[in-house]
């Protein structure tokens, strides 16, 4: 395993933020960890890098213990903060060199890798920039280059793509993807289409606990059946539904609903006879097929 | 280790800030030794620079934690601590790396003073006139002293992550072990004794005369020693 966390807690006095999470990373696979603001995330990740120390349980990096070892977890992990901190008044290769010079590259070897890590990341055009007069998606990239500078196997990404615009988003998560050949990659993020978009397994957590693990694939096929929303002009009658195949309605709003049924041919022509009986004026009648983000909300909105 | 210690020392210089505290520095000693009334050379009429020595350390306590005081609290602020800290640097090189720039800085800020020994020498009568090895003594217990003062500034600049915080706390903290602890001293009779005996201002007087005693370079080697122990223990608490 390239990463096992073991049964983890972490206590800020009285407050749980982590309690008794383990979860497993294996080599060259994306992990998403998953989980709304306060959930966690940052301190599982500043655990994971030797920052904090938890309370209890471990984390084994390829192996070696954080808590016991920080210094040589550090060589094989690359961390992206949260908020991606720099230093604004440095030069790109500065900044790449310098960091670089911490984990001890020295001299042609330093100089190549900054080279290649800024030509990774489509860092060359602005390299006589200051990083202060960069735009937010090009300090993400020297950010994200700065984690590559020491060539890690193991990257770590705490909400790489929080503030960017659309198309920062985009290329972002592009690059992201790119650089994580061969590598294992852990990334936080709350926004779901990120993890659809580039990951391979799923930790979802919830106040400190794990509330869902597995493989992308299998999270959304959990999912029973298949969800519709179906909204009218006029309000809706849950008894209209009763002869319907269902195996869940719920009610967003008295002229929307929320609908799971196991057949969902079915249901389209029952909803469509439905609304022409009744000589409903129809709004909305869609699959959903953001499965993960119905996960994540029902996993995440009740009280653990 | 280099690394960090070559980039303390690049953003001194490559802010404004880094200059500002040099001039006003030599801004102070200048008026302090040449045109003040009272404490200038030239009114003195004695070819010695006493009035360097007795004043600088006044001038370091507000210098020093100007040079330090963004040293730890800055880099927590703006996150790049996280940076440092989960880097393979272990804490401890990475408080060394700081402390080192910082005495590399305050000796670069102190090495335009030397141009006072030039002025004193050619000033003398005859030209020449100047007890060297003295000035040269007292020149090594203000270093001495600029490191004392550094450590204190590297403590309080790790308290907080608040610049404004640690340079308070640091000129309050000089100002105590420096002067303070001396005037307490004649207040307490019992421990006068011991009290004169850990402040700062008792150990550089004999030094800032040139005299360099073994027992006087071993308390500042102490006190810094100490003084930086405890910043590691702050700063490696996670």
């Amino acid at each position: 395993m390239s990463i096992e966390v073991n049964n983890l807690s972490k206590f800020y006095g009285q407050q749980k933020a982590l309690d008794g999470i383990s979860f497993q990373a294996k080599p060259g696979q994306i992990l998403g960890f998953l989980g709304p603001n306060g959930a966690g995330k940052s301190t599982m990740m500043k655990i994971a890098t030797g920052f904090l120390l938890p309370d209890q349980g471990d984390v084994i990096i390829r192996g070696v213990s954080v808590t016991k070892h920080p210094q040589v977890v550090s060589k094989m992990v690359g961390y992206l903060p949260e908020h991606n901190p720099l230093y604004l008044d440095m030069y790109i290769p500065e900044f790449l060199s310098f960091m670089g010079g911490l984990y001890q590259l020295k001299g042609k070897d330093l100089a190549n890798k900054v080279s290649r890590v800024m030509e990774e990341c489509g860092l060359m055009p602005e390299k006589t920039k200051k990083i202060g007069q960069l735009s937010k998606g090009y300090r993400q990239r020297v950010g994200l280059a700065k984690t590559l500078v020491h060539d890690p196997a193991i990257i770590i990404l705490d909400e790489p793509t929080t503030g960017l615009d659309p198309n920062q988003l985009v290329e972002i998560r592009k690059l992201i993807k790119t650089i994580s050949i061969n590598k294992t990659l852990v990334l936080s993020t709350h926004i779901m289409q990120e993890v659809e978009a580039i990951c391979e397994k799923v930790v979802i957590i919830h106040r400190g606990k794990i509330v869902a693990q597995d493989l992308l694939q299998n999270l959304t096929a959990t999912e029973k059946g298949f969800t519709f929303v179906l909204a009218t002009e006029e309000t809706l009658d849950m008894e209209w539904f009763s002869a319907f195949t269902l195996s869940d309605l719920k009610v967003l709003a008295s002229n929307r609903f929320l609908i799971r049924t196991p057949d969902p041919q079915l249901f389209r022509k029952q909803a469509l006879n439905l609304i022409q009986e009744r000589q409903l004026n129809l709004v909305e009648l869609k699959q959903e097929n953001k499965n993960l983000e119905a996960v994540f909300h029902e996993l995440t909105q009740k009280p653990v | 280790m280099t690394s960090l210690f070559w980039k303390e020392i690049n953003a001194f210089f490559t802010n404004l800030t880094g200059y500002v505290i040099m001039a006003v520095f030599l801004a102070a000693l200048g008026l302090i030794v040449w045109v003040f009334p009272g404490t200038s050379v030239l009114e003195y009429g004695f070819s010695d620079l006493e009035a360097l020595f007795s004043y600088t350390p006044m001038v370091f306590m507000f210098l020093i934690p100007a040079i330090t005081m963004r040293m730890i609290a800055e880099e927590k602020k703006s996150g790049t601590w996280e940076l440092l800290m989960t880097s393979p640097l272990p804490v401890w090189q990475i408080m060394l790396a700081k402390y080192l720039a910082t005495l590399v800085l305050i000796a670069l800020t102190l090495l335009p003073t030397l141009v006072y020994y030039y002025s004193i020498v050619q000033l003398g009568d005859p030209v020449g006139n100047i007890d060297s090895a003295g000035f040269f003594g007292a020149f090594i217990g203000l270093l001495l002293m600029g490191a004392a003062m550094a450590s204190i500034g590297m403590f309080s600049s790790s308290l907080t992550d608040n610049q404004i915080v640690a340079f308070v706390v640091g000129v309050f903290t000089s100002f105590m072990l420096y002067i303070g602890l001396s005037a307490m001293a004649e207040l307490s009779g019992q421990w006068g004794y011991l009290l004169e005996n850990i402040s700062l201002s008792y150990h550089y007087e004999s030094m800032s005369k040139g005299v360099i005693g073994a027992e006087n370079v071993f308390y500042f080697a102490a006190f810094i020693g100490c003084i930086l122990t405890v910043t590691w223990g702050i700063i490696s608490k996670k």
